[in-house]
């Protein structure tokens, strides 16, 4: 499998998603500048997490309408699959690959701690390696990560199947107490329609390396080199 | 403002507001051969501020030690560096910025972080990791509240955009912070040992550059604010404060790595305190040359900005280098491709003066030899800090022993710090072996085997109590802290937070914490290779605590062996290493359980310190700890309700026979730590062997910490109590 990671001055766990994918793939990505149009030949598009230009306006809003994205739009079009992680799911929503928004936590503080996420289906490429209803625990660190969207939206994404993860207590349950940031419905990711795109809050890159914590996020790479190559 | 450089129309009241003395003001007019004009003013007021010359303090710095097998390069330079093998070098600084962050604390903690990381990137180095170690005031003073929450949201604005993690620091409470809290920043970065970059200018003819940001008005005279006492009206202060952008910084960082890859640079120096100003006359004067710079080239982002104002402007994420002639265009591309202004400002002479043009102008022309090498050195009086009395465990009320217990692990300095260090991405780069909470945390370096240990620690009610002791513990903590994660520790560096050095007693508080810090350095190899001071920590006449913050740095040979303080399961033997005598004078118990804050501080033996160090870490490397903790504030009963909190795992202890209880489990005796053991008879038989005190406290079990001959608590209740006092503290109006 091949992946390239697309990189915005203020993107910051483009390495991170780097050696995740490395690896799970035992080959590296490519990484490719935000003011490049032109895509490389890839099987999987990442846009990491970080400040992209800052984040100055609405998280995402400035990225969303680069050069690049216009590219990346395309592809995801005509099925390449994309993973957006943070900051990249907040640039999927504001580039219209996936619904909703991603408003302020309900703290309306920075959060960086490990959170418990149910996994609601494994028919996709992302979850895959993982059984539905599983119960896996990634650090989010994150300032807007508050999923919104109105209820036909929700009810649609629900109705579909398209939500990836929900934050949950470390039993599994979808409930007020393990929702991290105030999200709709506790979710944590989405998929499109088609489910060739992920957008989530949390990072299973950096849940890959026993040494710095839990390995749960492992099984997400693996499943995508294990569907694409 | 401006003017030709040999009209002048200084008054002596300009000179008074620009923080220089009549002395001064006669040595700068006498190296001038005139008098300077506003701009030549200026620039001498910011060199010679305390800030930028350590007038008060050079004197006593020189008696730290700062070589060793290790060193690179120690302190002058913009951070320390030191050899941490495979051809790799760490380098590291802690800064201060504290008055900032007391007028404004978001703008002042974010630039704080700002400044220390461009200090260690500017030197080559990737910059890993972010520590802080933090002060304020008592948390029932009105201002406390607004000031940790606007500093914590600094730090982590800062640093979480920039994608630096955050992994370590320390947070304290007291009066003695209530109008000046001290906010100090570390920043360690790894670099190609063989690819340092330094500050000298050299070649004559060689391009002077100026990269980043632009310049603006904010922030100028930031370091005379930073060297003078507050008083009631330090919210005036508040244009002085400069804007961060964490953005930019961000991309200064990833530009000047890249062109740092080349071979370009020549000299490389960040503007910091006093920007342009201390960046070219630092250079110049390091490489024995001059400096001309058209200040028509600077970019900037106001009109009508006057030479005084672009000279001591203090905005942020700004760069001066000396490049090699002809890779200008080169490196323009660099920049451009990041965004980032890019500006040939000048060039380097033979001259040894600073000469400065705008509008077809001379504004300023200075020699800058003197600058650097004649400002002011002061041997300000001193008198010895009066010595106060050792108290007995007889001195101090005893109190039963689970209540002191539950009162100390709420009250605010022991209180746990999630509530900060969540707020601080401590993840990003994916390397954190050890996160925050623990003795010290643990960076693996990037595609290594091997991570460095990092920490900032002091103890300030120690510091005052007996400058000398208190010096000498806060090196010794950080060893200890390093030691007990399995790390060998390796140097420091200091942020000496101090009040108003021309108070005689203030100045013993720094020559004795100075004094106790050598002794602690030479005895435990530990050398200081950086460090930052900060005086006139005072309001209204009133200092704060002697505060001299030691953040150290240690290197472990593989990341998987290191240990937390965790207990990690029933049934492991848990040993107490080092001496306990009992000693509750300075100590938290006497403070918070009594009420007091007399009597001496304990003893520092740094020969016991070294020994039981050394041998406690021979034992987790040789992987026979499960867990281990040194023993620090609280004392020894705190130390183990942490290691059970963390681990979610009790305990049964118990006293030796006749020890008064709240001395043995409440004293701060030094050189300690609790460790825990499937292996008990090696572990003691090895210790024993070392000379190393070691006593069996008891064994890891259930889910309370019990203790002999008192009452037992859960390790839930614990946690509960340990983190509700400081979310529900900022949680209230």
């Amino acid at each position: 499998m091949q992946a390239a990671i697309i990189v915005f001055p203020g993107s910051n766990r483009e390495q991170d998603v780097f050696d995740a994918l490395t690896r799970a793939s035992g080959k590296p990505p490519l990484k490719v500048w935000h003011r490049d149009s032109e895509l490389p030949k890839a099987d999987l598009l990442v846009i990491p997490g970080g400040f992209s230009y800052g984040d100055y306006l609405r998280c995402g809003a400035m990225a969303a309408h680069s050069p690049i994205m216009r590219a990346v739009k395309e592809r995801a079009q005509r099925g390449t699959p994309v993973l957006g992680i943070c900051n990249g799911f907040q640039i999927l929503t504001e580039a219209g690959l996936l619904p909703g928004v991603l408003l302020a936590n309900k703290t309306l503080k920075f959060h960086c701690k490990n959170v418990n996420l149910r996994v609601e289906t494994s028919q996709s490429i992302f979850t895959c390696r993982y059984e539905a209803g599983q119960v896996i625990e990634a650090p989010v660190a994150h300032h807007d990560g508050n999923y919104f969207a109105d209820p036909k939206t929700l009810d649609r994404l629900e109705d579909q199947g398209l939500v990836a993860f929900r934050y949950c207590t470390p039993e599994g349950a979808v409930t007020e107490e393990g929702n991290a940031n105030g999200s709709a419905r506790n979710i944590a990711g989405i998929f499109n329609e088609s489910k060739t795109v992920l957008g989530l809050m949390p990072h299973p890159e950096d849940a890959t390396d026993p040494l710095v914590g839990r390995t749960d996020g492992q099984a997400l790479f693996a499943g995508l080199v294990g569907a694409l190559s | 403002m401006s003017g030709s450089a040999t009209t002048s129309n200084v008054s002596p009241e300009i000179v008074a507001q620009h923080g220089l003395t009549p002395d001064e003001f006669a040595r700068a007019v006498r190296i001038l051969g005139r008098t300077p004009n506003l701009t030549e003013l200026g620039i001498f007021s910011a060199m010679w501020s305390e800030h930028c010359s350590y007038k008060s303090s050079r004197k006593w710095l020189r008696r730290l030690p700062t070589t060793g097998p290790r060193v690179i390069c120690g302190p002058g330079e913009n951070a320390g560096v030191v050899d941490i093998g495979d051809g790799q070098a760490a380098i590291f600084k802690i800064e201060s910025h504290n008055h900032p962050s007391f007028i404004e604390p978001y703008q002042g903690a974010a630039t704080g972080v700002g400044g220390i990381l461009r200090d260690v990137f500017t030197m080559g180095a990737r910059p890993i990791a972010n520590l802080n170690a933090l002060r304020f005031g008592s948390p029932d003073h009105p201002k406390t509240r607004r000031l940790v929450a606007g500093v914590v949201a600094g730090i982590g604005g800062y640093g979480n955009c920039v994608g630096v993690p955050t992994v370590g620091g320390e947070c304290n409470f007291h009066p003695s912070y209530n109008g000046n809290i001290l906010v100090n920043a570390m920043t360690v970065g790894i670099a190609d040992a063989r690819r340092i970059f330094y500050s000298a200018a050299a070649g004559p003819g060689n391009p002077v550059i100026y990269v980043g940001a632009k310049t603006g008005r904010d922030g100028i005279h930031g370091a005379t604010m930073a060297s003078a006492e507050f008083s009631e009206d330090a919210d005036a202060k508040r244009p002085t404060v400069q804007v961060g952008d964490p953005f930019t910084e961000k991309l200064l960082i990833e530009a000047c790595l890249e062109l740092m890859a080349g071979d370009a640079i020549v000299a490389i120096q960040d503007m910091g305190a006093a920007g342009l100003t201390s960046s070219s006359v630092e250079m110049a004067g390091k490489g024995g040359l001059g400096i001309e710079l058209d200040l028509d080239q600077v970019p900037v982002r106001e009109e009508r900005m006057t030479p005084y104002e672009i000279m001591l402007s203090e905005s942020q994420e700004r760069m001066l280098m000396i490049l090699k002639p002809g890779s200008e265009d080169a490196a323009r591309r660099i920049f451009e491709k990041w965004e980032l202004d890019f500006a040939v400002i000048g060039r380097v002479t033979e001259t040894g003066r600073l000469v400065l043009r705008m509008h077809g102008e001379v504004a300023a022309d200075m020699p800058v030899g003197p600058l650097v090498t004649e400002a002011p050195l002061y041997d300000r009086p001193w008198a010895e800090t009066p010595t106060r009395a050792e108290l007995r465990p007889e001195d101090v009320p005893a109190v039963d022993t689970i209540t002191a217990l539950k009162k100390l692990v709420a009250c605010p300095d022991l209180a746990s710090k999630r509530w900060i260090w969540e707020q601080y991405d401590h993840l990003v780069m994916g390397h954190t072996v050890q996160r925050p909470g623990g003795d010290a945390a643990v960076v693996r370096l990037p595609g290594k085997r091997k991570a460095l240990a990092l920490v900032t620690d002091c103890t300030p009610r120690y510091c005052v109590a007996d400058p000398g002791r208190g010096g000498a513990q806060a090196v010794a903590e950080t060893w200890r802290n390093l030691t007990a994660v399995g790390a060998t520790p390796i140097a420091i560096t200091d942020n000496m937070n101090f009040g108003n050095p021309e108070r005689p007693e203030i100045m013993s508080q720094f020559a004795g914490c100075i004094e106790g810090m050598r002794e602690a350095c030479l005895a435990l190899d530990y050398p200081v290779v950086s460090g930052n001071v900060s005086l006139y920590n005072e309001t209204n006449g009133k200092g704060i605590l002697p505060t001299p913050v030691i953040g150290g740095v240690g290197l472990i040979d593989d990341a998987a062996i290191s240990v937390t303080l965790a207990f990690k399961r029933p049934g492991d033997a848990i040993l107490l290493v080092g001496e306990t005598r009992g000693h509750l004078g300075s100590s938290l118990y006497l403070r918070e359980i009594a009420g007091r804050e007399d009597g001496a501080p304990p003893p520092v033996d740094l020969a016991a310190e070294r020994r039981n160090g050394d041998a406690v870490r021979a034992e987790i490397l040789a992987g026979r700890v499960s867990a281990c903790h040194d023993v620090s504030d609280g004392g020894l009963l705190v130390a183990l309700a942490e290691m059970a909190m963390a681990g979610g795992i009790g305990a049964s202890v118990v006293a030796p026979a006749g020890a008064p209880a709240h001395a043995f489990w409440f004293g701060e005796d030094q050189g300690r730590y609790v460790l825990t053991t499937s292996d008990p008879e090696t572990v003691t038989a090895r210790l024993g062997a070392a000379g190393v005190p070691v006593r069996r406290l008891g064994t890891t079990a259930g889910d309370s910490l019990t203790v002999e001959g008192a009452d037992a608590i859960s390790t839930a209740e614990l946690r509960r109590i340990n983190e509700a006092w400081l979310p529900a503290y900022m949680a209230a109006p």
